[in-house]
């Protein structure tokens, strides 16, 4: 079962991505939104785990609208992070079997 | 007349995902209206609330992150941002807006209001706060 795991936390105050990293298999598909984007950015203390989760075949992606919100622009993101929008979004939903929202 | 007192704002909340940051603005706007010494500090998460170029269109909600730049005209001109913060982020200030004020004192000479602190220097600040109104 694939499963779509939302993470709207920072990274930097909150262990939700953490824990998610920690569960999640490699068919699935980790997809950070609003305070959670803040993640998805170069060169941050989240980084690396973030690298090893793909390293393990864990998908990720990102909500664009998220990112320009707070500033942040697709160029900012790491390298195999797919930069989508609210339709990218719902076909992700449509495309999991499931999906785990790490409130 | 009533005794000025330093109130200092800690910032820590990015904009948007909580409504902390936009509660802030308000407090310190409002705050200003009563002629007290004001410092801001964005530490944590708080320093994306200054990222430049915020764009809230495609999230359906009010793009604030202008309001700072008037905080100037409202003599709230002692900005501090926490370097680490922004390390930790993969930030710089150049990421973040400029904000500024004129200096009635230097024949209105625009100045940076904006200065970027250690952890030390920001245990200096919270040691020498009258009030600490944390966001």
């Amino acid at each position: 079962m694939s499963t779509l795991h939302t993470v709207n936390k920072s990274p930097f105050e909150r262990s939700s991505l953490d824990t998610c990293l920690s569960v999640v298999s490699n068919d699935s598909t980790v997809l950070l939104i609003e305070d959670g984007v803040a993640g998805a950015l170069q060169n941050t203390t989240a980084s690396s785990s973030i690298t090893d989760a793909m390293g393990n075949g864990v998908k990720f992606a990102v909500l664009g609208e998220d990112l320009g919100a707070r500033g942040l622009s697709a160029d900012r993101v790491m390298d195999g992070i797919s930069v989508v929008d609210y339709a990218g979004f719902v076909q992700l939903a449509a495309d999991h079997d499931n999906v785990q929202s790490w409130l | 007349m009533s005794e000025t007192k330093k109130f200092v704002y800690m910032n820590r909340k990015a904009p948007y995902g909580t409504v902390y940051a936009l509660e802030s603005l308000e407090v310190v706007l409002i705050g200003a209206a009563f002629e007290q010494e004001v410092q801001l500090v964005f530490v944590d998460d708080g320093v994306y609330q200054l990222t430049k170029n915020q764009s809230t269109d495609g999230i359906g909600m009010k793009n604030f992150s202008k309001t700072y730049s008037a905080l100037g005209d409202y003599d709230v001109n002692q900005i501090y941002i926490d370097e680490q913060s922004l390390k930790d982020r993969g930030l710089t200030m150049d990421d973040l807006q400029e904000l500024t004020y004129e200096d009635e004192d230097d024949d209105w000479a625009e100045k940076s209001s904006m200065k970027l602190v250690n952890r030390e220097q920001l245990a200096e600040l919270i040691g020498n706060a009258d009030v600490l109104l944390n966001f």
